[in-house]
């Protein structure tokens, strides 16, 4: 079959990049010129390309090592007001053990929550945390409306507390704006303040309006030092959609090429069946190919996903259909 | 003057107040008693199958929830709906059956009329299998009837109408929702049936039916642990493939309502227990007020 990519990539930009990455974020001016230079999305083409792989039939065994391999990469999420210490312990039990009855059900990535209950998941986890993950959403989550002391308190306090991971969101207000230097300005402070944790930056693509303007997000974040670049917050609609992510995976793949630096994505949101999720993987394989296709380097938000990828898993062990009764409610 | 070409019907299946194809693609061909093409119907898959259980599913909140009295309402109004139709059911009844038009109007009549009869149960079972029970203490306590979920069909094979309304009407009155599977070689009275219902007021989802081999969907609904009951009366004669159904509900422990040795006469008096055969009884004490 011949090379079907749609090479939306950049080959001047990447050019530019490798040889002077230092001078594009030097300043507000530099980092707009280089943003805006960056080629504009071909919509139609990133839609239709993204459709067309969504038609992948994924059968059998290949579908058996999709369904793992999700569970593997899920960040098991819970990010409401109504969150309390016990809901976090059940959502831990269950990242730890997906599947109480089948011990050959890979543990998730993670487990994100509210930096307030990120002790409570870390005292969860117990011997098993870093093998699970805790992620801890920051800087004023979702809308990221706080000053930057507040937002640089926050990730420290969940830093404190244990996290491993890092979900800033960024300033879509600054971003729509303009005001490109304040957004990478607010990432790096981020960044420091996050130490060894990584970084992941929330673009909520679901308010940026362009797919122009998620590209330019994209190389925004990564320039600023994100290890991940993440969709949404869950809390906007439309969240996780697979153009927008297509449009994220071609970023982290020039940005590789053109820097030598990995950086992962994670789409989430609006990601409840396994039919969505191993279409994610197939975009996955076939825009950033096989390198992405690892936990450290792609993550699925989700919170009600796993259930339908254990039914799914069930199915095809037993080869009955599994009912949600026999699943815990989240 | 030429004579006018037939209009030859391919008809879909019924899944949440739609019809869509089946997944498979496959339909097959219809015949009368005598063998004559009468239309084709679509084959349904083991993935209709769990479409129509998702369908179903959705469906349960909704129509269990609603009041007794305005199940009653919504299943006379069905009633009301097959009236209309009344000449199509006997059409399809008199050719699939193999019957005069006489007789197939009475059945038609016979199959309206249990139709209003178990509408008519809606908002008085509850009278009947429920109770308020003695019990040695300052307590109130009720039984009381409550619908079991989703419940899977298999309506008889020979008699097409009569038959499908008196496994069917005692489902869905109980506020059940249905995934029925028609008759195989007489699937045109359900059919008319699905255009009945999407034309009343039943919410999409309560009833769906797929047309099409037993053997393709019927295992996969019985093995399905998103279903809570199955009428296997569609495999009445076949005890073989029947205990084979029966042994795959066991998994989630569904109701059964057993396969007759063969199909019985369904003009005999209906009776509740069909009805009865998809409540479950909850039990609740309530203390005495002071």
């Amino acid at each position: 079959m011949p090379d079907q990519r749609l090479r939306l990539g950049c080959v001047t930009t990447l050019d530019d990049a490798r040889s002077s990455l230092p001078d594009i974020t030097s300043s507000e001016a530099s980092l707009r010129r280089f943003l805006h230079g960056l080629p504009g999305v071909d919509q139609a083409g990133a839609e239709a390309r993204a459709a067309g792989l969504a038609t992948r039939s994924i059968k059998t065994t290949a579908k058996q090592y999709a369904i793992d391999l999700a569970i593997s990469m899920i960040d098991l999420t819970t990010l409401e007001g109504q969150d309390t210490p016990g809901k976090v312990r059940a959502l831990c039990a269950k990242a730890l053990r997906p599947d109480p009855s089948d011990r050959a059900v890979p543990q998730v990535a993670a487990v994100c929550v509210y930096p307030d209950l990120v002790a409570t998941a870390v005292e969860a986890l117990g011997g098993a945390h870093r093998s699970v993950k805790v992620a801890s959403v920051a800087t004023g989550f979702p809308s990221g409306r706080t000053s930057l002391a507040v937002k640089e308190a926050d990730t420290r306090d969940a830093v404190a507390a244990g996290a491993d991971e890092v979900d800033m969101v960024i300033d879509r207000g600054a971003f729509l704006a303009g005001r490109y230097g304040a957004v990478f300005d607010e990432i790096v402070a981020v960044k420091n303040a996050a130490g060894d944790a990584h970084l992941k930056v929330i673009l909520e693509t679901g308010e940026l309006a362009t797919y122009d303007n998620v590209r330019r997000a994209s190389w925004l974040a990564m320039l600023a030092g994100g290890d991940f670049i993440k969709t949404s917050t869950g809390k906007v609609a439309p969240a996780a959609t697979l153009p927008v992510t297509l449009v994220m995976l071609e970023a982290v793949r020039d940005f590789r090429e053109a820097t030598g630096r990995q950086v992962g994505v994670k789409p989430a949101g609006g990601i409840r069946t396994s039919k969505d999720a191993i279409r994610y993987l197939v975009l996955v394989n076939e825009t950033a190919g096989d390198d992405w296709l690892d936990p450290d380097w792609f993550r699925l938000g989700a919170s009600s996903l796993l259930n339908d990828l254990l039914m799914q898993r069930q199915k095809i062990a037993t080869g009955r259909y599994a009912g949600p009764d026999y699943f815990t409610l989240d | 003057m030429a004579e006018r070409l037939a209009v030859k019907k391919t008809y879909k299946l019924y899944v949440g107040g739609r019809f869509p194809r089946s997944e498979s693609g496959r339909s097959y061909e219809v015949t009368d008693a005598k063998g004559r093409f009468l239309a084709n119907a679509a084959r349904a898959s083991r993935k209709d199958a769990r479409d129509a259980v998702v369908a179903a599913r959705k469906a349960v909140p909704g129509w269990s929830g609603a009041t007794a009295y305005n199940r009653g309402q919504v299943l006379y109004r069905v009633a009301e709906v097959m009236e209309g139709r009344h000449s199509q059911f006997a059409d399809e009844v008199a050719a699939g059956e193999g019957l005069s038009r006489s007789k197939a109007t009475a059945i038609v009549d016979e199959a309206i009329d249990r139709w209003v009869w178990y509408a008519g149960w809606a908002d008085k079972i509850a009278q009947v299998v429920g109770s308020s029970n003695p019990v040695a203490g300052p307590y109130f306590d009720f039984s009381v009837p409550e619908p079991t979920g989703v419940v899977a069909v298999l309506a008889p094979q020979q008699s097409s109408l009569l038959g499908l309304v008196s496994v069917l009407a005692p489902v869905v009155v109980g506020g059940n929702v249905a995934v029925v599977l028609a008759s195989a070689e007489r699937p045109l009275p359900a059919i008319t049936l699905s255009e009945v219902l999407a034309t009343s007021d039943v919410p999409g989802g309560v009833v769906n039916i797929l047309t099409g081999r037993l053997a393709d969907t019927a295992p996969t609904l019985a093995a399905h642990m998103d279903v809570n009951a199955i009428d296997l009366a569609g495999a009445a004669g076949d005890a073989e493939h029947a205990r084979e159904l029966e042994l795959a509900a066991a998994d989630n422990l569904k109701r059964v309502v057993r396969a007759p040795v063969a199909e019985p006469d369904w003009t005999a008096e209906p009776g509740l227990d069909r009805i009865a055969a998809y409540l479950e009884t909850k039990t609740v004490w309530h203390p005495v007020g002071i």
